[in-house]
């Protein structure tokens, strides 16, 4: 084997230009395949954290009338707040409609306590303002209605019983998240003020769980776990993980082509060299293991010098993070206008075991033909 | 002397007793006058405008902010409690058809050849783009089950007298909190109303124009709805033709007759 290695490097090296070749479109792939992987996790673990912080907290306790994918539910969707629950933060939602400057745009009214601390918005603000219809919105939400902190905004929205009211409600905190589930079209407001514009005294539409929530059954609400509430980024992940699995998968079919090419030639042009190691003793076996190694240390110089350009590389990214265009921020789920990658071990090694294995196999399907070659013929450099 | 000065002040008592008196029974007297009064203006508008039957063509023309669209159509009403209404034009809404009877609504397209029925927060969507939503559509209470009247003042109007009136909801679910209709004296027809939220901020206005004697009623051929927060125009409502009480066959107001 240790002579295969030998013979297969200095082979290698004897070839020049065409192993760099090889080796160069290899090693992009390679990159390329730890990027886009390293990516995905870097915001797979950034949404999932922002998700939490913001928006999931330990999980929420829904009413059963609401579904949060169909808006049609927020007008029955909600009930007292369970006794005898601790732990959580009530949440009513109901429906409004804002004018900024005479458009009409609607909004999901979402009342919290001013105490919270379970998620990320900044209540706080409510404790601080004088103002009789207090709102905090979101950096997309402010940019979409064109709204500033001290500006007021006409409100319309309707009490339980569907009458309608109106009255101008005043920004006063904007806060910048990058989790569109708690910004696009919502306006937060104190719960105590939203029970008073409709007349749903203690009702709350969900309530979002701390750290110290213990589960136990409420009658009418449901409890979705934070683990279930992060499945769906999950499948969004994957989905995408998928896609562009695509993507890199061409460019290393492109790369396995290569190698799988420069083998046919080399058994090919080298069938008197061939001939000549069966000569000087070596078996059949041997030679295409020779030949298969050779192959596959394509990949090995390929992680090499993508290892000389790839890690600075992915030092560079981890640190800065790669920049998401505007428009993507706006999807609803969460996506930070920077992304992180993060290159784990697992992912280096995984890439690192498909790279050298697809090599080897697309090495050894051309050797094998050296298996059923005549070595007489071969050193004679016939074609066989 | 004495006597005189105590007997005084017990008479002028009495009197201003007795001027209390006839001034509360006499306000009390005018405001109930009024009360009765303000509920007739509404009935007499209500038996101007409403029959037991009618067959309307109209155009609604929803003014947008670029164009404005025109959407023909043709309804048959029976009381408030029944309607049908058959979309004639443009072609992108000819065949659409909406039948409500009590407070169901159901919408049929042609496109899709499908029925479907509205309910919860779709009444509360626009009725194709305009002003109007299909809950403003579905109200079939009268307005003096729902609401307190009271005349306020007297106005003139584009060269009427009006009374203008004051309905203040009386029921809980009311959509509007308040409403203000202006009541032309002579024909007792509206002219406008304007649709108030519960904290006074005006939400709705309603112009009534191109009032004309029909059938010995007076009526405005022509309806302007305008949403008082958005920018733009509103929506017009202009009567092409109207027949009052009409002979209407039973089955208009079925199911069936929307796949017709």
């Amino acid at each position: 084997m240790k002579l295969a290695l030998q013979l297969a490097y200095k082979n290698l090296l004897g070839a020049g230009l065409r192993t760099w070749l090889n080796v160069a479109v290899l090693s992009f792939a390679f990159v390329i395949i730890i990027f886009f992987n390293g990516l995905m996790d870097g915001w797979n673990q950034q949404s999932k954290q922002d998700s939490i912080a913001w928006e999931y907290g330990n999980g929420h306790l829904r009413n059963n009338n609401y579904d949060p994918f169909d808006p049609f539910t927020l007008q029955d969707g909600h009930a007292e707040i369970p006794s005898g629950v601790n732990h959580i933060t009530p949440v009513l939602i109901q429906q409004g409609t804002i004018y900024p400057e005479g458009r009409m745009v609607s909004v999901l009214l979402k009342g919290i306590s001013p105490d919270q601390g379970i998620i990320k918005i900044t209540t706080a603000s409510f404790k601080t303002s004088s103002v009789r219809f207090p709102a905090i919105i979101g950096n997309r939400m402010a940019s979409s209605a064109k709204l500033k902190i001290g500006d007021e905004v006409l409100l319309r929205w309707r009490d339980k019983n569907g009458t309608f009211d109106a009255s101008n409600v005043t920004i006063i905190d904007i806060f910048d998240t990058t989790v569109a589930g708690v910004d696009s079209g919502q306006i937060w407001m104190p719960i105590e003020t939203l029970w008073d514009m409709t007349g749903l005294q203690n009702h709350a539409t969900i309530a979002i769980a701390d750290s110290n929530y213990t589960y136990k059954a409420v009658e009418g609400w449901n409890f979705e776990t934070q683990k279930d509430m992060l499945q769906n980024l999950d499948d969004i992940i994957s989905m995408k993980k998928y896609s562009t699995a695509i993507l890199y998968l061409l460019l290393l079919a492109i790369a396995l082509l290569a190698i799988f090419d420069t083998q046919v030639l080399s058994i090919f042009r080298r069938q008197k060299e061939i001939g000549t190691y069966i000569a000087l003793g070596m078996t059949r076996t041997q030679v295409v293991r020779l030949f298969t190694v050779e192959g596959s240390m394509y990949s090995i110089l390929a992680m090499i010098v993508g290892c000389i350009y790839g890690v600075p590389l992915f030092i560079y990214l981890n640190k800065t993070g790669i920049g998401m265009p505007q428009a993507s921020q706006d999807m609803g789920f969460s996506l930070a206008d920077k992304i992180y990658p993060i290159f784990g071990i697992q992912l280096i090694i995984g890439t690192i075991l498909l790279v050298t294995i697809s090599a080897t196999i697309v090495s050894f399907l051309p050797a094998k033909k050296i298996s059923k070659m005549n070595p007489v013929l071969a050193l004679k450099g016939k074609l066989q | 002397m004495n006597k005189t000065k105590i007997l005084n002040p017990i008479k002028m008592k009495k009197i201003k007793y007795i001027l209390a008196i006839i001034t509360i029974a006499t306000f009390g007297f005018v405001m109930q006058a009024q009360i009765i009064s303000a509920e007739k203006i509404i009935n007499k508008v209500d038996d101007n405008i409403n029959s037991d039957t009618q067959i309307v063509v109209s155009d609604m023309v929803i003014h947008g902010k670029r164009n404005d669209r025109t959407i023909t159509s043709k309804g048959y009403s029976e009381g408030h409690k029944k309607s049908f209404t058959e979309y004639l034009a443009p072609a992108r809404e000819e065949g659409t058809k909406m039948l409500k009877l009590e407070d169901r609504l159901w919408i049929y397209s042609p496109s899709t050849d499908r029925t479907i029925q509205l309910s919860g927060h779709m009444l509360r969507q626009s009725v194709m783009g305009s002003d109007l939503s299909y809950e403003d559509m579905m109200e079939d209470r009268k307005l003096t089950e729902m609401y307190r009247s009271k005349i306020l003042s007297e106005e003139t109007l584009n060269v009427r007298n009006t009374w203008k009136l004051e309905l203040v909801a009386k029921v809980d679910d009311a959509t509007y909190y308040k409403r203000m209709i202006w009541v032309d004296q002579e024909r007792f027809v509206p002219l406008k109303e304007e649709l108030f939220a519960k904290s006074g901020q005006l939400l709705k206005k309603t112009t009534m124009s191109n009032i004309e004697k029909i059938d010995g009623r007076w009526y405005p051929k022509k309806m302007n709805y305008k949403d008082m927060l958005k920018t733009g125009e509103g929506t017009d409502f202009i009567v092409k033709e109207i027949q009052f009480n009409p002979k209407i066959p039973v089955e208009i107001f079925s199911k069936g007759s929307l796949r017709k």
